[in-house]
C-alpha cells in the first residue's frame, strides 16, 4: 500500500475507525515526535522552565548576593623555616563561613601534604590518610572563623628541596543552604512593589507607551504604504530606505537619537534654535513634563515619554508598513476602477474601499505590535533607563532585579508582565479565531 | 482665458507649500553640508512657490508647455531673491558661494517639479470635489515623501558624520557636519582607526559573526526537523502545536533574564559565549519553526511521496527533496535569525563581563561613558549598522520575505 492510499483511507475512515492507531500512523508519531525532541527540549529549558522559575524566584527573598552560594573559605600558611631536617615547623589553616547570613554543615577540609613529613601533633578533628589530610569541621555558624595546625618535622631530603605545602591548595566542602533550592518563601517582593505608589505610575506609563507606540506605528505605517503603493522610479529604492530604521541595531540607532537629540550639543536642538523655534535647549530624554497652556487649560505634557513613544514609533513604521503595502497590492484593481466609474472621490475610495479591505490586517498588526510593544526592552533602557517619567514594567524587571538588586522583586514584576500577557494571548487567539470563521 | 476660482486658490496655496518646505529644508542642508550657520527666509520661499504656482496656473490647462514652466522657474528665482533681499539662507553672498548658488538652483527647481507635479491638471477655475481630493492628495503624498526621506535619513547622516568629527569641531557647533577633505583619511578615519586598534573592535565584530551564524545554523538544526514533523507528519497534538509555536514566542526576554542569570551563574555558563549561543537558538527557534512549516506545507507532497516509494527514508526525502525546493523560505529564515543574532542586546549585557568575549552590541555600550569621545561611539555605531545593512540591501527580496512571513516580532 502506498503512502498516498494509506492517507485517503484514513481520510474517509468511518468514525468507529478513527480511534486506532495503526501501526504505520503510530510509526509515523513516533517519527514526528523524534524530530521535534530537540526543539521541544530547548524551549523547555530556556523558555519554558524560566517562565516557571520566575513565580518560584518571585516569592523567595533573594538579592544577587545570594548567587554566589555560601562556602567555607581556607588559607593555607607555613610558619617556622622549612629547610632544616627534624626541626619542626607549623601549617596554618585560616577557615571561615563567607557568608554573613547561612550557617553551613558538614564543613570538610581536605588536603594533599608534601612528601617527607612526619606528623607532630594533629588537631583533633583531622585526620592523616597516607599524605592526605582530612578534617570534619561540623557545622559553621555564619562568619563563623576557625583555625587548624599542625605541626610536622621535615626529613633531611625535603629540608634539602623544600615543597611548600602551600603548592597544594586546600580544597573545603559544606552543606550550604542554597537560596534558590531551599524551601524559604516570603510575600515581601509583592508587597513591595504593590505598596509602592511608584508601581501605578509604572503601570500607566507602560499603557500609554504601548497604546500610543502601537497606534503611532500604524498610523504611520499606513500613510508610508500609501505613498509607496503605486509604481514609480524609484520605489524599491524607498522601500529599502523606510525599512532602515528597524534592520539597524538598536544600540546604534538609540545612542544616534541620543547624540541627535542631546540639549546642550545637539544637531536637532540646534535646528530648532537656528529656526527660532526654540530659545534653550530642549532636554528630551530628561525631561519629566513641561506646562502647556491649551485654551486657557494648562496640562503637563510628559516630554521624554513622548520622546520615547516617537523613537518607537519611528523604529516600527517600517514593520507596519511592510505588512499593509504586502495586503494592499492584493487588493485587486477592478473594484477602485468600478467605484471611479461610480463617480467615487479619491478619499472616498480610500474610506469605502482601501479601509475595509486592510482591516483585517490592521486589526491583526495592532495586536501583534500592542504585545511586542508592551514587551519592549531595549528602547527605552538605552534611551533613558528609566528616568524622567518612563519607566515601563520591563524596565522595572531590571531596576528591581540588578539596580537594587532584589532579584525576587524583579521576578515578582516579570510574573505581572507574563500574566497580562497571558490576557492578551488568549484575545489575541479569540480574535484568530473569530478571523478564521 | 484664465479663470480665478478655488482651484487657483488652492494651487497658489499648494504652491505656497512647497516652497516654505523646500527653502527650510535646503537651509539645513546647507547647514549641515558646509557648516556655515544658514537660516532660510521662509517667507521668501512662501512667496515664491505661490508666484511659481500662480503662473503655472495663470494658462488653461491645455496650454501648459515647457516654456511656461520655465516661465514659472524664472519668477520664483526673482521673487525668492528680491524678498529676501538677494539673501535666501542670511548669508552674506561671498559665503559658501557655491553651495548658496546651488541651493536657490535647487529650490526653483523642486518647487516647479513640485508645481507640475501638484498642478499640471489642474484647473484654475471652480473646481469639482474629485479635483480638490486629487489636489490635496498629491500634496499630503509630496508632504509624506520628504517626511519619511528626512526622519529616515537624518539620524543615519548625523550618525556617520559625527563618526567622522572630533570632540571640540562637534561641541562648537553642532550643526556642522562639513567634512574638510583635505586632513586625508588619516586623521578623517582617526576614530574608527582607534577603534580597531585601541578598543578591539576587530574581534568583537569577529565574535559578533561567530555567534550569529552559529546561532543560524543552530536555529536552522532544531527548526528544520520540527518544521517538517509539523508541517507533514501526522501526530496526536499536532494541531495545538503548530499554533502554540507562536505563544511561546511571544514571551519577552526580560522576563526569562532573571532566571536564566540566577542559573547560568550558578552553573557558570554566564559569562560565556556558550551560554549566549544556548539562548540565543532557543528564543529563534520557535520563529523559525513556524515560517518553515508554513512553507512546507505550501510545497507540493506528491514530491515527497514520489522520493518514499522510490526508496528514499524520511531523512533522504527532506535532504534530497524537501530541502531543495525550500531554498528560498531557508534564505529567509537564515538572514531573518542573522539579523536577530547580531542586533541582539539584553542578553549580551546581562551575560557578557568580560572585554575578551564582547559581542558589537556589547562592546558598544561599553563605548557609552563619559570617558570615551562621542564620535568613538557613533563609529561604533557604524561599524555595528553597515554589515547588517549591507546585508539587508543584497538580499532585501528574501529578507523582506522572511519579515513578512513569519515577522510578528518588534
Amino acid at each position: 500500500m502506498t503512502v498516498t492510499d494509506s492517507n485517503a483511507e484514513k481520510a474517509h475512515a468511518p468514525a468507529s475507525r478513527r480511534g486506532k492507531i495503526g501501526p504505520m500512523a503510530r510509526r509515523e508519531a513516533r517519527l514526528a515526535m523524534t524530530m521535534l525532541m530537540p526543539t521541544f527540549f530547548i524551549v523547555l529549558a530556556i523558555v519554558l522552565f524560566p517562565l516557571l522559575a520566575n513565580f518560584w524566584i518571585s516569592f523567595k527573598p533573594v538579592t544577587l548576593a545570594d548567587l554566589r552560594p555560601p562556602a567555607p573559605v581556607a588559607s593555607e600558611r607555613v610558619r617556622g623555616d622549612m629547610d632544616v631536617a627534624g626541626q619542626e615547623f607549623l601549617i596554618q589553616y585560616r577557615l571561615r563561613n563567607s557568608s554573613q547570613k547561612s550557617a553551613i554543615g558538614n564543613v570538610t577540609l581536605t588536603d594533599t601534604l608534601p612528601a617527607g613529613l612526619t606528623i607532630v601533633s594533629l588537631d583533633s578533628r583531622c585526620q592523616i590518610n597516607g599524605q592526605q589530610l582530612i578534617c570534619q569541621l561540623g557545622t559553621f555558624d555564619p562568619a563563623a572563623r576557625d583555625e587548624i595546625e599542625i605541626a610536622v618535622t621535615p626529613d633531611a631530603q625535603f629540608a634539602a628541596n623544600p615543597v611548600s605545602p602551600r603548592d597544594s591548595d586546600p580544597t573545603m566542602s559544606g552543606d550550604a543552604p542554597n537560596v534558590l533550592t531551599s524551601f524559604d518563601f516570603t510575600w515581601e517582593n509583592y508587597s513591595r512593589i504593590f505598596d509602592s505608589r511608584e508601581f501605578w505610575n509604572v503601570f500607566w506609563v507602560t499603557v500609554s507607551y504601548t497604546v500610543f507606540g502601537t497606534l503611532g506605528a500604524l498610523v504611520f505605517g499606513l500613510f508610508a504604504a500609501q505613498l509607496l503603493s503605486a509604481q514609480f522610479w524609484g520605489r524599491s529604492i524607498l522601500r529599502g530606505l523606510f525599512l532602515f530604521p528597524y534592520v539597524a541595531p538598536v544600540i546604534a540607532v538609540a545612542f544616534t537619537w541620543i547624540i541627535l537629540l542631546d540639549p546642550f550639543s545637539g544637531t536637532f536642538n540646534a535646528i530648532l534654535q537656528r529656526m527660532g523655534i526654540t530659545d534653550a535647549g530642549i532636554n528630551f530624554f530628561g525631561q519629566r513634563s513641561v506646562p502647556i497652556d491649551l485654551f486657557g487649560l494648562t496640562f503637563d505634557f510628559p516630554v521624554a515619554l513622548a520622546t520615547v513613544i516617537a523613537f518607537e514609533i519611528w523604529r516600527y513604521f517600517p514593520l507596519s508598513f511592510l505588512f499593509i503595502l504586502a495586503r494592499m497590492q492584493s487588493i485587486s484593481s477592478d473594484m477602485y476602477e468600478a467605484a471611479e466609474v461610480d463617480g467615487a472621490s479619491p478619499l472616498q475610495q480610500f474610506w469605502h474601499i482601501s479601509l475595509p479591505q486592510l482591516l483585517g490586517i490592521l486589526s491583526t498588526l495592532f495586536l501583534l505590535r500592542f504585545i511586542w510593544t508592551f514587551n519592549k526592552f531595549d528602547d527605552i533602557f538605552l534611551l533613558t533607563g528609566g528616568a524622567a517619567g518612563t519607566r515601563t514594567l520591563t524596565v522595572d524587571v531590571y531596576e528591581q532585579g540588578f539596580a537594587v538588586s532584589n532579584l525576587g522583586a524583579g521576578a515578582a514584576v516579570a510574573v505581572v508582565i507574563f500574566l497580562l500577557l497571558l490576557v492578551f494571548a488568549v484575545s489575541y487567539f479569540r480574535f484568530l479565531h473569530q478571523e478564521d470563521q | 482665458m484664465m479663470r480665478i476660482g478655488i482651484g487657483f486658490v488652492l494651487g497658489v496655496v499648494s504652491g505656497g507649500i512647497w516652497g516654505v518646505i523646500a527653502i527650510v529644508l535646503l537651509g539645513i542642508a546647507i547647514t549641515l553640508i558646509t557648516g556655515d550657520a544658514a537660516t532660510p527666509v521662509a517667507l521668501a520661499g512662501l512667496l515664491a512657490g505661490m508666484a511659481g504656482a500662480a503662473i503655472v496656473l495663470m494658462r488653461d490647462k491645455s496650454q501648459r508647455t515647457a516654456a511656461l514652466y520655465l516661465a514659472s522657474f524664472a519668477a520664483s528665482l526673482i521673487v525668492l531673491l528680491l524678498v529676501s533681499f538677494a539673501a535666501p539662507f542670511s548669508l552674506p553672498l561671498s559665503t559658501a558661494s557655491v553651495a548658496q548658488a546651488l541651493g536657490v538652483a535647487l529650490f526653483c527647481a523642486a518647487i516647479t517639479l513640485g508645481n507640475r507635479a501638484c498642478l499640471d491638471d489642474v484647473d484654475s477655475g471652480n473646481i469639482r470635489r474629485y479635483a480638490i481630493e486629487v489636489l490635496l492628495l498629491r500634496v499630503l503624498k509630496g508632504l509624506g515623501f520628504v517626511f519619511f526621506s528626512v526622519i529616515v535619513v537624518l539620524p543615519f547622516y548625523v550618525m556617520v558624520m559625527t563618526s567622522l568629527k572630533n570632540q571640540q569641531q562637534l561641541l562648537l557647533n553642532p550643526l556642522d557636519f562639513s567634512i574638510d577633505l583635505t586632513q586625508g583619511a588619516q586623521s578623517l578615519f582617526v576614530s574608527y582607526v582607534e577603534l580597531f586598534t585601541k578598543f578591539n573592535f576587530g574581534q568583537f565584530l569577529l565574535i559578533s559573526a561567530i555567534v550569529s551564524v552559529s546561532t543560524v545554523l543552530l536555529t536552522l538544526a532544531f527548526s528544520i526537523p520540527g518544521a517538517y514533523a509539523v508541517a507533514r507528519l501526522k501526530f496526536p497534538g499536532q494541531a495545538f502545536l503548530s499554533r502554540s509555536i507562536l505563544l511561546i514566542y511571544m514571551v519577552p526576554a526580560i522576563v526569562l533574564v532573571i532566571p536564566l542569570y540566577s542559573v547560568f551563574s550558578q552553573l557558570g555558563l554566564r559569562n560565556t559565549l556558550t551560554g549566549l549561543l544556548i539562548v540565543y537558538p532557543a528564543t529563534t527557534v520557535p520563529v523559525a519553526l513556524y515560517m518553515l512549516q508554513g512553507y512546507f506545507r505550501g510545497l507540493p507532497a506528491e514530491l515527497e511521496e514520489a522520493g518514499l516509494m522510490d526508496g528514499l527514508g524520511r531523512v533522504g526525502v527532506i535532504w534530497k527533496i524537501t530541502l531543495p525546493l525550500a531554498l528560498p523560505a531557508l534564505a529567509s529564515v537564515s538572514l531573518y535569525v542573522f539579523m536577530i543574532a547580531w542586533n541582539e542586546f539584553l542578553f549580551a549585557f546581562m551575560f557578557l563581563d568580560d572585554p575578551g568575549i564582547f559581542t558589537l552590541s556589547r562592546g558598544v555600550v561599553s563605548l557609552n561613558s563619559s570617558e570615551v569621545p562621542r564620535q568613538h561611539l557613533m563609529a561604533g555605531a557604524v561599524v555595528a549598522t553597515v554589515p547588517i545593512l549591507v546585508i539587508f540591501l543584497w538580499f532585501e527580496r528574501f529578507l523582506v520575505a522572511g519579515l513578512t512571513a513569519g515577522s510578528v516580532k518588534g
